[in-house]
């Protein structure tokens, strides 16, 4: 056949397929280079119902914790190069196609990106064009510092938060963290100033249209609360599953309580669950290569993280899934996920919750979910960021475990110079000083000035070369 | 082939000399260091009774090839030459810059001047006239002012790229503090070299450096010279004006005149000669010894007593309300000390000051980061310890493995433990426990001597020696968490290495800091 011909047959076989609509020569859910990610969909989201007010939620839910920060251009005499500041314009891409596409929950705190996430979600949600019935905002009590406990000061962070929200009125607020610091915080928080009693007002007044609480901590807390639920009529809770905590929270964490205990409470009483960290902070998304082999056997064209998420939104009384979804893609996948949603079998989750967590539980990494909550360290310590590199090493299978092993120069080379890349000298474990002041925060109790001290020996040791 | 055998070794001796002050990885360090102890100034410097004897023994054997072939200021010189008579360069110029050079009379009074200045002030301790005109510690700090810093920006541009692509063959350097006396004196130096290399060859080695005038009070009876076959030669002047040294005199009807004691046997005159009149060979006449002058020197120090004043400016923690985001860091500034910190392997900062030629090669060479030249007058440019961006590890002797004076010894990593260079001060004013109120250990946990130990800051607890607990009033045992503690420092224990004073928090002044020994001493 020589060109001319081809040509003209081609010319027939296009003009034919333009004929004739549904002939196509591809699925259509492969694009024509042959990728199978193909289009986003954007009307077959899986929406549950708030019981309360019949909320019709997407069962992804935007977390606005992890926003996408870009570096500030250093000033000149300023020697920190590492500040940031959150990249709004991408905030604002983001926010939309989420609405574009069926998200409608939108999750925020005072506390979160120092303090200002709440008024990047406000700009971004007002930016997308959307009316606001059309969403709903999700913010919290977020009153952990003992100068914050007074009623006046607290009162003063909801008013900020209407205002930073650019709206005069809370979907759902969340009493931010009860569990932290056991009961006596949470009366100094919530009972002893009243604010508890404030802010049921405020649901009475339709300035909060469902009240709730998000746990983490003392299970003595959570227990109590929902002890008191004929009183308080909690519209929702918040609380931290995934296939690792359902049965092996204890494992990860020794002071978390499993999912399936807070599940099955919530159940019982009939309350939604709105579901943080269902990807463990990113962490059951960077798995070690085992298992990642694993999950991909059975569904090789679906992400990791895809399991995660298919996973909790399965559960029938669960209302949304928060995900922090810093990049595009994430925020892509996630929705593939959920639209609509394929609820796992009663054996992927038994095989999930089994052999994969037991798998994961196997590496010892730090159940760091960079949440940055006990961020900034006043010492100037990246704890976030010394976690990470640490977990990295020990997710990939690369850790330098003794001087007689086969890679140890290799892997020594690839933690210590990594580590550096990582954090900057003045920023890492070596300078943590043990003050303490980072403990309360972390909502996975992770006692960080003992693991920051481990990993500064285990630096040390390398440095050294005494492993 | 003289010319070739000695561009080759030059090119050798260059290289890895000019490497070791760039070396970043530590490779050089390992395969060429003795090229930095085979100097002659650093040789003088540690008394060496080999490599000293060695070198005049070679130049009174075979003339100043030490110039020619291992002084890398001396092959600078040629390279500056060498590349002036390129093409490229020559055909600005209608003068060839190849036959530019002329005999000139020898200038012998100016080089005695200078050599007996330089050894005047040596002795007198004025360092930083010494250290100035020194060839192999000019030429050090030439290659860390002007070239390193260069080879660092293009290390790490090669990082970013490794970074990037996520492998680990290159890793971003910090750049070095450089005080700009250092980089103005480098670019001096580089300027002078360049302009007498261009206009008259080797007019500092045969006018200013006192190594060059030492070798050629030798290098006058050596053994083996270059000669000129009188039968064969036509005089037509080729080897005078193309050599580097000026010491080739041709006059019609005369003998050619070779002035031995500045030549530096390049070979030049005899690849060129048309005729083949030029040998490398040993003269007719006859050879008389005369021992040089080798003085071991040794300096005059003073050493300054300033005192010292330390402001207290704690990084306070502030109340947390929101979350992420770093706290800024300020920067550590250096305490006064009242004797310089100097390496372990000194022995104490006046025999450092007697016996370093300030080539630099240890500051260029501390993977810690912690040596900077002095700027002061008698200690000009010498390394001094600071521990803001690091301290001494432990596991390090780096300097003392480079040092080519030996103004820092070998030392090994058990030695080190045991070499106390200072002592640790501890300045409550700036201490976090009583600053800020908040518990903190980290100098203690970080001493590798285990000098320092942790003491509760109230006096109403007592040392209960059974349980190895603190005791309060009530006989609770203190619970380290909580209890406010302060540092104790055991003198006797510390070696001066500075771990402490690198990680106090405290900003920008440390609580603690390292105040040097006069003479370091065993512990």
């Amino acid at each position: 056949m020589d060109r001319r011909e081809f040509l003209k047959l081609s010319a027939a076989a296009s003009a034919l397929a333009a004929c004739g609509g549904k002939h196509n020569i591809l699925p259509a859910d492969i694009d024509p280079l042959g990728h199978h990610t193909g289009e986003v969909p954007t009307d077959k989201m899986t929406y549950r119902t708030t019981p309360s007010t019949g909320d019709k939620v997407s069962i992804l839910g935007y977390g606005m914790m992890r926003l996408p920060h870009k570096p500030i251009m250093p000033v000149a005499g300023s020697s920190d190069a590492s500040a940031e500041e959150i990249d709004q314009e991408q905030v604002n891409r983001l926010v939309k196609y989420a609405l574009d596409h069926g998200v409608n929950y939108f999750d925020t705190s005072p506390a979160y990106c120092r303090g200002l996430s709440e008024q990047s979600t406000g700009i971004a949600l007002e930016a997308s064009g959307y009316d606001r019935s059309k969403y709903f905002i999700a913010t919290k009590m977020s009153n952990f510092s003992p100068t914050q406990w007074s009623r006046a000061e607290s009162i003063k962070i909801f008013q900020k938060s209407l205002r930073s929200l650019r709206t005069n009125y809370i979907d759902y607020l969340l009493l931010h963290g009860i569990g932290g610091g056991g009961m006596d915080t949470y009366r100094g928080r919530f009972v002893d100033n009243g604010i508890l009693d404030y802010l049921l007002e405020q649901r009475e007044k339709g300035v909060i249209r469902n009240l709730g609480f998000s746990y983490h901590g003392d299970i003595e807390v959570f227990d109590y609360l929902l002890s008191r639920h004929d009183e308080y009529k909690w519209d929702f809770v918040q609380i931290q599953l995934n296939y690792v905590d359902w049965h092996l929270a204890k494992q990860v964490n020794p002071s978390n309580t499993n999912a399936e205990y807070l599940y099955g409470e919530l159940d019982k009483r009939g309350i939604p669950a709105v579901i943080m960290e269902p990807l463990l902070g990113g962490r059951l998304a960077k798995m070690p290569d085992h298992v990642v082999a694993a999950l991909k056997q059975r569904r090789p064209e679906d992400s990791v993280a895809s399991w995660a998420f298919r996973y909790a939104g399965t559960k029938p009384r669960i209302l949304t899934v928060l995900s922090g979804m810093t990049y595009m893609e994430h925020l892509q996948d996630n929705i593939r996920s959920y639209s609509p949603l394929q609820p796992l079998t009663q054996e992927e989750q038994e095989w999930l919750e089994g052999e994969i967590a037991n798998l994961f539980v196997s590496y010892p990494t730090i159940p760091c979910t960079d949440c940055k909550y006990c961020m900034p360290c006043p010492y100037g310590i990246n704890i976030p960021a010394i976690f990470a590199h640490y977990n990295r090493c020990v997710n990939q299978g690369d850790m330098p475990e003794s001087m007689q092993a086969d890679n140890y120069q290799a892997a020594r080379r690839r933690f210590l110079i990594g580590y550096d890349r990582a954090v900057p000298r003045e920023r890492q474990a070596d300078h943590c000083i043990s003050c303490r002041q980072c403990v309360i925060h972390c909502p996975q109790s992770i006692q960080i000035p003992e693991q920051m001290r481990r990993i500064d020996d285990f630096v040390e040791k390398l440095k050294q070369n005494k492993l | 082939m003289l010319k070739l055998v000695r561009r080759i070794l030059a090119l050798f001796f260059w290289v890895g000399i000019t490497m070791l002050f760039l070396d970043i990885s530590g490779i050089f360090r390992t395969w060429f260091s003795w090229m930095s102890h085979l100097q002659f100034m650093p040789s003088v410097m540690r008394h060496d009774h080999v490599i000293l004897p060695l070198l005049l023994i070679a130049t009174l054997l075979l003339g100043r090839i030490y110039c020619s072939v291992i002084c890398p200021t001396g092959i600078l010189q040629d390279l500056f030459s060498w590349v002036a008579g390129w093409k490229v360069f020559r055909q600005k110029r209608k003068t060839a810059l190849s036959n530019r050079f002329h005999y000139s009379e020898p200038k012998q009074w100016l080089c005695i001047c200078i050599l007996v200045l330089f050894i005047i002030m040596t002795i007198a301790g004025f360092n930083a006239i010494t250290v100035l005109i020194a060839p192999y510690s000019a030429y050090g700090r030439m290659v860390i002012a002007l070239l390193r810093p260069l080879y660092i920006m293009l290390n790490n541009i090669l990082a970013s790229w490794s970074e990037a692509n996520d492998n680990y063959l290159f890793y971003t350097i910090e750049p070095q503090q450089l005080p700009a006396v250092l980089l103005w004196i480098a670019a001096a130096s580089a300027l002078i070299l360049l302009v007498l290399s261009l206009l008259g060859g080797r007019t500092y080695c045969n006018t200013i450096c006192p190594v060059g005038t030492i070798l050629g009070f030798l290098s006058r009876y050596s053994w083996l010279q270059i000669n000129v076959d009188e039968d064969k030669c036509i005089k037509c002047g080729l080897c005078e004006r193309n050599c580097k040294a000026s010491c080739i005199k041709v006059s019609k009807g005369m003998p050619v005149h070779i002035d031995h004691s500045r030549c530096v046997v390049c070979g030049n005159c005899q690849q060129l000669c048309p005729k083949s009149a030029i040998r490398y060979s040993h003269p007719t006449s006859a050879i008389s010894h005369q021992t040089p002058s080798n003085s071991t020197l040794s300096r005059r120090s003073f050493l300054t007593v300033s005192a010292s004043m330390l402001t207290a400016a704690a990084l306070k923690a502030d109340e947390k309300t929101t979350d992420g985001g770093l706290a800024i860091i300020e920067d550590k500034e250096i305490p006064i000390r009242n004797t310089p910190l100097t390496p372990p392997g000194s022995l104490s900062a006046r025999n450092l000051q007697q016996h370093c030629t300030a080539c630099q090669l240890c500051i260029a060479q501390c993977p810690n980061g912690i040596l900077s030249p002095l700027q002061s007058f008698d200690s000009f440019m010498q390394p001094e310890m600071q521990y803001t961006k690091g301290y001494c590890r432990p596991e390090c002797t780096v300097c003392a493995d480079v040092c080519p004076t030996d103004a820092i010894r070998p030392i090994t990593i058990e030695d080190k433990t045991a070499i106390q260079i200072g002592r640790a001060v501890w300045i409550s004013k700036n201490c976090i426990p009583l600053t800020d109120g908040v518990t903190c250990d980290n100098c203690a946990v970080h001493c590798p001597a285990g000098a320092i130990q942790m003491v509760p800051k109230d006096k109403g607890y007592t040392f209960d020696a059974d349980s190895a607990h603190w005791i309060d009033e009530y006989g609770n045992a203190a619970d380290p968490k909580t209890t406010l503690m302060i540092p104790v420092v055991n003198t006797e224990k510390c070696i001066g290495c500075g771990s402490c004073e690198y990680h106090c928090p405290s900003r920008p002044f440390s609580a603690i800091y390292v105040e040097g020994n006069e003479v370091h001493r065993e512990v």
